[in-house]
């Protein structure tokens, strides 16, 4: 071959190849899902206001609810689908927590309850509690330290 | 008389023919377009098995057993078999080949192992230490999903580049004597990087090294585009195939009137919704044994080379940020010789 | 009513955030998910993640952000009370229902379900 390239060159050559995603079309429907997820979540919070619970239960009960739906969803299998058409308004609300937790866990049933369920759960979810709680240990110190 | 006529080009002196093909596919694949040229098709891609992995390794199995069956030949008349497959130390093959009990040889070139096992089988014969050899791949989307990407039941959006791993085996039976199909020439592929980074940009990352391999091929064996009813490479699906048209222009080829590619002809991209086509083992081998193989039986193909293509990466490698290596193999088949 | 307007708008344009980040960065959905609990931390850190939770609502504690908020919060309101262990133990604190939920449920949901190829 007497035409070789470096990846640079290569990148440019192939650029106008690549089919572009359809980003308009991909925003409007995670717009529409992840305000839905939204509302969900509001209905949910107002029944338990409703129900004099307080700010704390309230807040609490409404993430269980909400990722016991995702959960649900993902084993019976229609939250792979939202996603391929909702993107991140299916990926972004805790939803989508729930969904990266079960999905991976169901997939390595296979290979035991230890390694393969317990193991796998946390594929996606380790690295956001890992990433959430460190985050949120550092900012507690400062506010200790400084307010 | 010599037998290596190039770098990377042998003439096989006593050409093996390839006497018979099995090909089975899944579901999905059982409703493209080349449907009716499969041997089998699954109605369910688990095979009646508990495990992706085992439905993938039992798809070999009865693509070899398929294909020994048609060929008329006593399964104890082969003399090897050269088999690889996606999955991590290529379980589907050693499986596979631990029920069959044919002397065993494991190979691993990724998508492309279509060609290394013709390579190797025609080669075998050829050089005098076998008479009949099996050459079998195989691939499966959910097996090879959860190896290389994401866990089926996650909500995530594929790229429109993103091409779909097709479930399913081919197998040929390729013997000393027989009337053809022959396999007369065989281009070995050397690994061409021009490093693309992305593994759902396979197509992008593998068009080099089948423009490096075709142009190799026309070189060293003095052939040209003109010679063949058809090229087909394996796995590059729409924008593979468009960058590969376009590479070998520069180098001086122009084969676009009678250039294809494999993963875009066994799914409908727009009704199956299979973005830019398919890849995996099994999409050029499938291809090759049921459909390809049919046309020049029939006669409506008479000169095809047979280019499988290979991105060989790895999960790890491609944590690491490794660019993607890829290898193409060209394999002349003609009816006469 | 309006409520639920202003929840969703919030709400979605969170998602909108993702999904151009999906769309034209090389950031996969699992990085974009820590991204975005590490950002909701952060601003709630600063401050500001609360003002987003006044407007909207559960659209903007129910997109992942609002998890990282809930850890924040809970850590900050706890060092308050009980000084730097409240560092540690208010994050988890705040947001142990929604992480025993998902922990539980999705062992349940695995356990019972299995995946089904797609088509």
């Amino acid at each position: 071959m007497k035409n070789v390239m470096n990846s640079k060159e290569y990148e440019k050559f192939i650029q106008s190849k690549m089919p572009k995603p359809k980003t308009l079309k991909n925003c409007i429907m995670a717009f529409i899902v992840g305000g839905l997820f939204s509302d969900l979540g509001q209905l949910i919070t107002d029944v338990f206001k409703k129900n004099e619970f307080n700010a704390d239960q309230t807040a609490a009960g409404t993430a269980i609810i909400l990722v016991f739906l995702g959960a649900l969803l993902t084993g019976v299998g229609i939250y792979d689908r939202l996603g391929k058409f909702a993107g991140a308004g299916s990926i972004v609300p805790i939803t989508g927590f729930a969904n990266s937790i079960v999905s991976p866990a169901m997939e390595f049933k296979r290979e035991g309850f230890v390694f393969g369920v317990g193991a796998r759960m946390f594929t996606v979810a380790g690295p956001v509690l890992i990433y959430g709680i460190s985050t949120s240990i550092i900012i507690g110190i400062i506010h200790y330290l400084f307010f | 008389m010599q037998k290596k006529i190039g770098k990377q080009t042998v003439k096989l002196q006593n050409p093996p023919t390839i006497t018979s093909t099995y090909a089975i596919v899944g579901p999905k694949e059982g409703q493209g377009p080349l449907a009716e040229f499969f041997d089998q098709i699954l109605e369910d891609d688990y095979f009646g098995e508990e495990s992706w992995e085992k439905a993938e390794s039992k798809l070999i199995k009865e693509a070899v057993k398929g294909a020994i069956k048609s060929s008329g030949l006593d399964i104890g008349k082969i003399d090897y078999m050269f088999a690889g497959d996606l999955l991590n130390q290529i379980i589907s093959s050693s499986f596979a080949a631990r029920a069959l009990q044919i002397p065993f040889i494991g190979l691993y070139g990724a998508c492309s192992t279509m060609a290394v096992s013709l390579s190797m089988g025609a080669m075998v014969i050829d050089g005098g230490f076998a008479e009949n050899t099996v050459c079998v791949t195989s691939s499966h989307f959910s097996s090879a999903e959860r190896q290389y990407r994401f866990p089926l039941e996650q909500g995530v959006q594929r790229p429109p580049y993103a091409q779909w791993t097709v479930t399913g085996s081919g197998a040929a039976v390729l013997t000393k004597y027989g009337e053809g199909p022959y396999i007369t020439h065989i281009t070995t592929g050397k690994i061409v990087d021009f490093g693309i980074k992305d593994a759902n940009n396979m197509g992008a990352a593998m068009a080099p090294a089948a423009v490096d391999t075709i142009s190799a091929h026309f070189n060293e064996t003095g052939r040209n585009p003109g010679y063949y009813d058809l090229i087909v490479t394996g796995d590059l699906a729409t924008i593979g195939r468009e960058i590969t048209i376009d590479l070998l222009k520069k180098e001086g080829y122009y084969i676009e009137a009678i250039y294809n590619d494999c993963g875009c002809m066994i799914f409908d991209n727009i009704k199956q919704d299979t973005h830019a086509g398919g890849s995996g083992c099994g999409c050029s081998a499938v291809v090759l044994n049921g459909y390809l193989y049919n046309q020049m039986k029939k006669g409506d193909i008479k000169k095809l080379l047979f280019v499988a293509t290979g991105a060989l990466l790895s999960p790890i490698s491609s944590w690491q940020g490794e660019s993607i290596p890829s290898i193409a193999h060209a394999i002349a088949i003609e009816s006469t010789i | 009513m309006m409520d639920y307007i202003k929840a969703f708008i919030v709400g979605g344009i969170i998602c909108v955030i993702g999904q151009l980040l999906m769309d034209h960065t090389k950031l996969t959905p699992a990085r974009i998910l820590v991204l975005f609990v590490t950002a909701g931390v952060i601003l709630q850190g600063l401050g500001l993640y609360q003002k987003l939770v006044d407007i909207g609502g559960a659209g903007a504690t129910v997109p992942l952000p609002g998890f990282g908020y809930a850890l924040a919060k809970g850590a900050i309101k706890e060092v308050k009370e009980a000084g730097l262990i409240g560092a540690f133990t208010g994050g988890i604190k705040a947001t142990s229902g929604g992480i025993a939920g998902a922990v539980f449920f999705g062992y349940i949901a695995s356990v019972v379900f299995s995946p089904k190829t797609k088509k």
